[in-house]
C-alpha cells in the first residue's frame, strides 16, 4: 500500500450524491485489467464524449482541477459494487483523498487498503470548501494532513477530522494488513481449536 | 442483556479485540468468483502466501461468462482467461470449484444457499457486494474488496469494525401482486439508498416470517442498495426445512447439534437496535424504479416525479440528471412507458420461485414483438428444476430466450449488454447509469412485473394484467 501523509491541491468540486462505483469505473474495464492502467478509464462515461474527446463540462477535466489529489463529493460516495477497481481508477487519475459526508461502506474499506484517504466531513463544510475553491480556482488550495488529522480550507480555516487510529497508522506507514493480522496467529489457532470443539457442525460438513 | 441476532453471531466470531470497536473476526466460509477470485489467489501466491483453509472456500465462475445457449468458457474470451486463472489457482490450493456447465455452478449467491454452503449463524465473506443475499438464512454475510479478499483467504479472518444495527419490521398481510422485491424496493424508496450505510439490517415482522426461503434471499439481496453491509432474517422452520439434506449442510448428529445452536440465534425479546422501523404491508404496491438509483422508485400506478418538487437542491439535480438519462418526463405516467428489453435473472431474482412467478404471468400469451426478453436461471440446479417443470417451454413459447446460468445482463461484464438508449425492465438490483450497458435505461421490478412488461411491451401493473 502507498503511504499517505498529506496532500495539497485545488479540490475538485464534484458535489453529487450517490456517485456509484459503476460510474467511477465500468465493469468491462475490470475484465482483463489489473490494478494498474485504470486511471484513463476513471469516470469514462462522463469524462469523454461519444467521439472519444474529453467532455469539457465534466469538472475534473477543467484546467485548475486536472490531476488534483483531492476530490469533493456529496453523500454516499462510492456506493454500490465492491469493485476495488474504483479506488485503483481514482488513484490512477491522481486522486489521493476524497472528502464526502458519507461513503459506500465497501469502497471506504477499499480506500484504506490502497492509500487513498476517505475523509468524512459535514456537507456544509464541504460545500464551503467547494465555494471557496470555485471563487478562485486558480489559486485556491486545500490541504489534507493525516498526521495532524486536519483539513486546511482555501481560506486557511483548519477543520479537524477523525479517522480510526489503526487505519491512520497503517496509512501513514503503508503497513500490510495481512502481516498485522498474522501477529495474532496464536489467538487465531486457539479460537479455531475452541470453536471446532463447540461448533463441530460448522467444520465437519465441509471437511 | 438482551442481544440481537447480529450481536450473537458477531460476538461468537471475535478472535481478538483490536480497539476502537474493531475486532479480528473469524470467517466460516469464503466465496470466490471469476472476476476477482483467480487474481486474489495469484497475488497471494506471488507474495509467498497460501490459502489458509481451502476447505472453507468455494469458487464458481459467474460474472464474466456468456449466458448464450450452448456456451462454453471460450464463448467470452476475456472471461475465459479469468476462468482459467480461477481453475488453476483452485486446483493448486485445494479449493472446491463448481466449474462452468457442471453441477453446482451458478451465480455465487444462488449456489451458496442452494448447496448449504451458507448456514445460520455463520460468517461469510465474498468479493461481491451482493454477498448480503446469504443473510436470508440467518448468516452474517458481507461483501469485501479485492485486497480484503486476499486477507480473508490468507488468514480466514478479517478485521472489522462493529456496525450499527437497523431492524425493519414488515407487518400485516401481503397485498396481491407484492413480492419480496417490492418490499425491499419500497423500503429503499422510503429510507434512501444511504439509510443503512455500513449497518447490519435485520428484516422481521409477520410478513417476513411468512416469506419463503427464496423470498428472504431476495429481501436481503438489496440490503447493499440501502448501503448496508449485512442483511439478515432470523432462521426458523422455513430455513431449517430448506437447508435439510443440502450437499454441504450438516447431517445426522451434527444436524441436530446445529439445530440446537440455530434455535438460539433469533434476536432476544427486548433487544435494541440502532434504528428500528416498521412498514405496513398495506402501504406497499408493486414497485418499479424510474431513475438511476434504487431509491428512485415508485408504485407502478404512480407518475414520474417532478424535480421541482424535490426536497432539496441536491435531490433536484439528481432527479433531473436521472430523468434526462432515463428519457422520462416529469409527471409522466409510469404505466404505458414503452419497453424494449426484459431481463429475468441475477442473484436477486433467478431462483425457481422467481421463474415460476414469471411463467405464471404468461398464461399462454406471447411477448410484444419489439421486446427482447431473456430468462437466465441462477444456477445449473435452478435450470434443471425449471426444465423438469417445463418452464423453459412456457418461456420459449411466449418468445422469451431461455439461457444458461450466470450474472448476464445484471453486470454486463460478459459481452452481454442492453443496447444504448434501450429501456429494460430488469429483475436485477442496480439501475445505475451504464450498469446494463452504456446508455442502457434500467427499471428494476419483480419477476412478475418484468414478465408482464415483456407481454405488454410497456410498463404495466401486474395486478391488472
Amino acid at each position: 500500500m502507498e503511504n499517505f501523509q498529506s496532500v495539497t491541491g485545488c479540490a475538485i468540486p464534484l458535489m453529487e450524491a450517490n456517485v456509484d462505483t459503476d460510474v467511477i469505473i465500468p465493469i468491462q474495464r475490470l475484465v482483463g485489467t489489473g490494478r494498474k492502467g485504470l486511471g484513463e478509464h476513471a469516470f469514462e462515461r462522463r469524462r469523454y464524449l461519444p467521439d472519444g474527446s474529453e467532455n469539457p463540462d465534466f469538472i475534473p477535466n477543467q484546467a485548475p482541477y486536472r490531476e488534483s489529489p483531492i476530490l469533493l463529493a456529496a453523500e454516499n460516495f462510492g456506493c454500490g459494487s465492491s469493485r476495488e477497481g474504483a479506488v485503483w481508477a481514482l488513484m490512477g487519475m491522481g486522486v489521493r483523498c476524497v472528502i464526502a459526508p458519507s461513503f459506500g461502506d465497501i469502497f471506504f474499506s477499499n480506500c484504506f487498503q490502497n492509500g487513498l484517504l476517505p475523509v468524512k466531513l459535514p456537507i456544509e463544510v464541504i460545500r464551503r470548501i467547494a465555494e471557496e475553491t470555485q471563487a478562485s480556482p486558480g489559486n485556491a488550495r486545500t490541504t489534507v494532513d493525516l498526521e495532524r488529522q486536519v483539513v486546511i480550507t482555501p481560506s486557511g480555516e483548519a477543520i479537524p477530522f477523525t479517522v480510526d487510529q489503526r487505519k491512520r497508522e497503517a496509512m501513514l506507514h503503508g503497513l500490510d494488513d495481512i502481516a498485522l493480522t498474522l501477529k495474532h496467529a496464536e489467538a487465531i489457532e486457539a479460537w479455531k481449536a475452541k470453536d471446532r470443539a463447540a461448533r463441530g457442525w460448522a467444520w465437519e460438513s465441509v471437511a | 442483556m438482551p442481544k440481537t441476532m447480529f450481536d450473537k453471531i458477531w460476538d461468537r466470531h471475535v478472535i481478538a479485540d483490536l480497539g476502537e470497536g474493531w475486532s479480528l473476526l473469524y470467517l466460516d466460509r469464503i466465496l470466490v468468483h471469476d472476476l476477482s477470485g483467480g487474481r486474489a489467489m495469484a497475488e497471494l501466491a506471488e507474495a509467498g502466501r497460501r490459502v489458509a483453509e481451502p476447505r472453507k472456500v468455494f469458487a464458481t465462475p459467474d460474472h464474466a461468462v456468456s449466458s448464450a445457449p450452448g456456451r462454453t468458457a471460450a464463448s467470452y474470451p476475456k472471461g475465459e482467461r479469468l476462468i482459467n486463472s480461477l481453475r488453476e489457482r483452485c486446483a493448486a490450493e485445494g479449493v472446491r470449484m463448481f466449474d462452468l456447465n457442471k453441477p453446482g455452478n451458478g451465480i455465487v449467491h444462488v449456489i451458496a444457499p442452494e448447496l448449504g454452503i451458507v448456514l445460520p449463524g455463520l460468517t461469510l465473506a465474498c468479493g461481491d457486494s451482493h454477498t448480503c443475499t446469504n443473510g436470508g438464512v440467518g448468516a452474517m454475510a458481507f461483501g469485501i474488496g479485492a485486497s480484503e479478499l486476499g486477507h480473508a483467504l490468507a488468514t480466514q479472518t478479517l478485521p472489522q469494525r462493529r456496525p450499527g444495527t437497523f431492524r425493519i419490521r414488515f407487518e400485516g398481510e401481503r397485498p396481491a401482486g407484492v413480492t419480496a422485491k417490492d418490499m425491499i424496493l419500497a423500503a429503499i424508496g422510503r429510507f434512501s439508498a444511504a439509510a443503512g450505510t455500513g449497518m447490519a439490517m435485520e428484516y422481521a415482522g409477520s410478513a417476513v416470517r411468512a416469506l419463503s426461503m427464496e423470498e428472504r434471499l431476495t429481501l436481503c439481496n438489496l440490503s447493499i442498495e440501502m448501503g448496508a453491509k449485512v442483511g439478515m432474517v432470523a432462521p426458523d422452520d422455513v430455513t431449517f426445512e430448506y437447508l435439510a439434506g443440502r450437499e454441504y449442510a450438516p447431517k445426522g448428529a451434527a444436524w441436530e447439534a446445529a439445530l440446537r445452536d440455530w434455535r438460539e440465534l433469533p434476536s432476544d425479546p427486548g433487544a435494541t437496535f440502532t434504528r428500528d422501523e416498521v412498514i405496513h404491508m398495506r402501504d406497499i404496491a408493486p414497485q418499479i424504479t424510474w431513475g438511476t438509483s434504487p431509491e428512485q422508485v415508485a408504485a407502478v400506478t404512480s407518475h414520474v416525479p417532478d424535480p421541482r418538487e424535490a426536497p432539496n437542491d441536491g435531490k433536484r439535480a439528481a432527479w433531473e440528471a436521472a430523468l434526462d438519462y432515463m428519457g422520462l418526463q416529469p409527471g409522466q405516467k409510469l404505466e404505458g412507458t414503452k419497453v424494449d428489453w426484459v431481463f429475468i435473472g441475477s442473484c436477486t431474482n433467478s431462483r425457481l420461485s422467481d421463474l415460476r412467478a414469471a411463467a405464471e404471468v404468461i398464461k399462454g400469451r406471447k411477448k410484444a414483438e419489439h421486446v427482447t426478453a431473456w430468462v437466465v436461471p441462477g444456477s445449473e440446479t435452478v435450470k434443471a428444476e425449471a426444465e423438469a417443470e417445463g418452464l423453459h417451454i412456457r418461456f420459449r413459447e411466449a418468445g422469451f430466450e431461455w439461457r444458461e446460468p450466470g450474472c448476464a445482463l445484471c453486470v454486463a461484464a460478459n459481452g452481454e449488454s442492453v443496447p444504448e438508449g434501450a429501456r429494460c425492465v430488469s429483475t436485477s438490483n442496480r439501475n445505475f447509469v451504464g450498469r446494463q450497458g452504456t446508455g442502457a435505461r434500467t427499471h428494476l421490478a419483480s419477476p412478475a412485473m418484468a414478465a408482464a412488461a415483456a407481454l405488454a411491451g410497456a410498463i404495466v401493473d401486474v395486478r391488472s394484467f
